[in-house]
């Protein structure tokens, strides 16, 4: 059953995330990479990882709605009603992506894995908040950390004015 | 289910970001390819702790910091993309050649 479940799950997951690339819309294409997450998170909750599933999906769900705004912004083409390339160098992606898919195979299925060296704990989603306010805690200080620089950084990139101009120099648009 | 399943999986939706990342001209595809392969990240850290070592939190808190990377990389890019866009009218990133502004 789970098997069933988790080769459905990859198979959605793989093919809209080839669908991302391949179909005109730009709408449509968003939607597929959120499905793609969607699944992903199911693939999760497989691996009895309850809390990061659905923490992907509903952050996913959220980032692709945003993504959707900037491509309505930025793309020449957004609803696909137009149908035209918009790649370049599409051999030599081929290429590497194809070699890089066969050498990670290859090391997944080759490799001797170790073989699991304990059994997993009762509820996971304890386990992970124990970590986090515990022995861990330094990895959730420095995310947070990141988050704010984050924040400020992207302010200071996408207003107009930047970090020294005032509003009312001569350079303002 | 078994590792080398995930694993698997994790390699094709690595390789398909990778695909989309190179190939795509507008800046915008670019970033979602990037976000299929750190999706590709995500199932196999997961999957390296649920079958290797699942008394340590650490796969689980890998995951965590994964997730975050991933937002702030939008965040970032989103606002990289649209200096850019100001700057040198340009939202393909065959326009944007030289890093002068």
């Amino acid at each position: 059953m789970a098997v069933v479940a988790f080769v459905v799950l990859a198979f959605v997951a793989v093919a809209s995330g080839v669908a991302v690339f391949t179909v005109d819309s730009m709408a449509r294409a968003t939607f597929a990479l959120a499905l793609s997450f969607v699944a992903v998170g199911g693939e999760l909750f497989l691996l009895d990882l309850g809390y990061l599933g659905v923490a992907t999906v509903l952050m996913m769900v959220m980032e692709m709605a945003l993504m959707a705004v900037f491509m309505v912004m930025f793309m020449m083409n957004p609803g696909g009603l137009m149908p035209m390339s918009m790649l370049h160098n599409r051999r030599g992606a081929v290429v590497v992506s194809v070699g890089v898919f066969v050498l990670l195979a290859a090391g997944s299925v080759l490799v001797p894995w170790p073989a699991r060296r304990n059994e997993p704990p009762a509820e996971p989603t304890r386990a992970l908040g124990e970590a986090v306010m515990g022995s861990k805690m330094l990895v959730m200080m420095a995310v947070s950390a990141v988050l704010f620089a984050t924040m400020v950084a992207a302010l200071v990139l996408a207003t107009a004015r930047g970090r020294y101009d005032r509003a009312d120099s001569p350079e303002w648009p | 289910m078994t590792l080398p399943m995930f694993l698997l999986l994790a390699s094709a939706l690595f390789s398909v970001g990778l695909y989309g990342a190179l190939s795509q001209q507008a800046v915008v595809m670019v970033m979602m390819g990037l976000e299929l392969m750190i999706n590709g990240v995500i199932v196999a850290a997961a999957a390296l702790w649920w079958f290797l070592a699942p008394q340590q939190p650490d796969g689980q808190v890998l995951v965590l910091v994964v997730i975050a990377a991933m937002t702030v990389e939008m965040a970032l890019g989103f606002a990289v993309v649209t200096l850019l866009f100001r700057s040198s009218d340009a939202d393909m990133t065959d326009m944007a050649g030289k890093l002068r502004g």
